[in-house]
């Protein structure tokens, strides 16, 4: 596989409503900022581009089939090469990794990933009956097809094994949410409290509205390249930041589509299949060694195996065995607080059981961010330093490419130049992960970024 | 908490409304107004979208036909016994054919919630109780509605109690034909 780099990204401005443009025209806000940020016009990037990859997730929101093809004509991009991908919530993370797969393979130098999703046409509760279509029609979807309530039913299951509680999921409400305060591209900058969130309207028990991410209109673009590709863009008078940003590693898991068939496996097939490195321990299995002779069981329907399995491949082909202390900073699907605390255990930034004190105890929140708690411990690794999904938005095709941008951005040392404050620039980061997740937990991807 | 009134301060935004035939337009095109074009607030339509699909249950189908006879079914891999609460042609495991088995009616709540909203079909049934029904003897669970409990008074307590399905006697061939509510004794 050949080095691949990422070297620009542009977002746009995510929100509840973008009735001002068409999808194609938001699409080339992102791209137009990132062509810019590297000192490119169209004409010239069209010549130096090999193809693009588009991502989109819902036919249903966008009352078009063949969406994709019709950016890629507003952007210019004919007749470039191009394909769709959709994968639910992980299209943009899937997105970026086939513009990976197309530099690393060599069928590409260049490649452009964009993604967009515009929720706004349908009314809430309708755009939540399209998500729930996200479910299998004849099991899932009629009993009550609601994603808020697929999630919550997680939660009162890892409340149940683990002691969760609804205020350690309040933590990432509040920490997300002020995050994204000093975030000039997220949605919802507010400042909250455990107390507004409790109080917040009950959506699904325990979850209230603002443990949930917001429906979005918005796009989100990135530029990969090879080494030849590299040097193709800079002969051409590309301005590439040093040092560069490299993709060190992907991986993608499944699971299955209803949560109902997950399997509950045993504490061996556990250790066969699913832990990882930092997990091989004596007191790690000790730790899981007892969970089991509880009644624990993996990964039931309270773990993403698709999170777990992406994030072991990933370090595996990243060189990552001690991910809290490795990665620098995570950007992870965070469509629900609870969300979050089962995909630290996923990836191994805490054990299964142990996402809820992880959640409050103050590693995942970005350091010198007054956030009104008592937070016992210092930061180790910032989760979702740009506000993720819940405080940003979640503009489906969009979002995994976004978390992409803001991963380049904070590797590049470029969040202060980008946002206009420094306050989210994770310091001294060299190394970043970005994780996609669909569904219930079906598709998930997890790609490892690093500083060169 | 169940007799809680909300109090409404804000109108719903809906659809619907007249049906405007034209919009304020410059009556003389030169370059002043056709740059003036630029400035126009963006013209929103409504589209409206219905269809009815004809649906096959497939190899399920006769899950949903023990249903409208009071008979829960699940599937069972005839070699290594695993077996599917949820209907399952064919094992994820083993990839062998399942065979179907007689469930009974009663299991235990494996996890739950209550929905204070929903989807849009669903919205006029909330609040409701969603859980996932685990049985003895399956490997997998079912998701099912529960009834019976106050859904302003939801406790975690609740998982592990003992759960009895319930059917529907006018079957609408929908995995709701059957319904849960708590036993006796739980």
């Amino acid at each position: 596989m050949r080095t691949v780099y990422a070297v620009s990204g542009g977002v746009s401005k995510f929100a509840k409503s973008r009735p001002d443009k068409t999808y194609p025209a938001i699409v080339k806000e992102a791209y137009d900022y990132a062509i810019a940020d590297i000192g490119l016009e169209h004409p010239q990037f069209f010549e130096l581009v090999d193809g693009t990859v588009a991502s989109y997730f819902s036919d249903h929101f966008a009352r078009q089939l063949m969406a994709g093809i019709i950016a890629q004509d507003y952007l210019g991009m004919c007749p470039k090469p191009s394909h769709r991908v959709e994968g639910g919530g992980a299209t943009g993370g899937i997105c970026f990794q086939e513009g990976w797969k197309a530099i690393a393979s060599g069928y590409m130098d260049i490649c452009l990933c964009y993604g967009f999703e515009l929720m706004s046409h349908v009314e809430t509760w309708k755009g939540n009956e399209f998500i729930a279509l996200a479910s299998d029609v004849s099991f899932d979807y009629p009993v009550g097809g609601f994603y808020s309530g697929y999630y919550a039913m997680m939660v009162t299951r890892h409340m149940a094994e683990f002691g969760t509680t609804v205020e350690q999921m309040a933590h990432v409400s509040v920490k997300n949410h002020i995050n994204a305060y000093y975030n000039p591209y997220a949605q919802k900058r507010n400042r909250y409290t455990i107390q507004d969130v409790r109080n917040a309207p009950m959506v699904a028990w325990p979850l209230t509205r603002l443990d949930i991410c917001v429906m979005s209109d918005g796009a989100a673009c990135t530029i990969l390249c090879s080494e030849d590709g590299l040097a193709r863009l800079e002969k051409a008078g590309a301005t590439i930041s040093r040092p560069l940003v490299k993709i060190a590693g992907i991986g993608r898991g499944t699971d299955a589509m209803r949560m109902a068939d997950r399997p509950h496996q045993s504490y061996e097939d556990f250790y066969r299949y699913n832990a990882l490195p930092n997990e091989m321990d004596d007191d790690s299995r000790a730790y899981y060694k007892e969970l089991w002779d509880r009644g624990f069981r993996y990964p039931g329907v309270h773990s993403f195996r698709a999170g777990r399995m992406g994030s072991k491949e990933a370090y595996q082909n990243a060189g990552l065995t001690d991910p809290l202390n490795e990665i620098d900073f995570v950007e992870l699907h965070d469509a629900y607080t609870s969300s979050e605390i089962q995909t630290c255990e996923d990836m191994g930034l805490c054990r299964y059981g142990e996402g809820g004190q992880f959640a409050a105890s103050g590693k995942a929140f970005m350091p010198g961010i007054d956030y009104g708690l008592d937070l016992p411990e210092e930061s180790v690794c910032p989760v979702n330093p740009s506000g993720g999904l819940i405080a940003c938005g979640h503009p489906v095709g969009a979002t995994g490419l976004m978390q992409a941008v803001f991963a380049i951005w904070q590797l590049q040392g470029a969040i202060g130049k980008h946002f206009g404050d420094p306050a989210l620039q994770v310091p001294d980061a060299r190394c970043g992960a970005i994780h996609s997740h669909a569904g219930t937990g079906t598709y998930v991807t997890v790609s490892i970024l690093e500083r060169e | 908490m169940s007799d809680q009134k909300e109090i409404v301060s804000k109108r719903a935004e809906t659809l619907g409304g007249y049906v405007l035939h034209n919009v304020p337009f410059p009556r003389e095109l030169n370059e002043e107004t056709l740059a003036l074009l630029k400035q126009m607030e963006p013209i929103l339509i409504e589209q409206p979208y219905s269809i009815t699909y004809l649906h096959s249950y497939g190899q399920d189908s006769p899950f949903f036909a023990g249903l409208t006879n009071k008979v829960f079914l699940g599937s069972r891999e005839p070699e290594t016994g695993y077996t599917y609460a949820t209907p399952r042609g064919h094992c994820m495991y083993s990839g062998q054919e399942t065979e179907w088995v007689r469930f009974p009616d009663e299991g235990t709540i494996h996890a739950f919630t209550v929905c204070h909203f929903g989807s849009e079909e669903f919205l006029p049934e909330c609040p409701f109780v969603l859980i996932q029904v685990e049985f003895e003897g399956a490997d997998t669970l079912f998701l099912g509605r529960l009834l019976g409990v106050d859904p302003y008074d939801a406790t975690t307590d609740w998982i592990g109690k003992k759960v009895k399905a319930k059917y529907l006697r006018l079957s609408k061939f929908k995995p709701t034909d059957v319904y849960f509510v708590l036993t006796e004794d739980s």
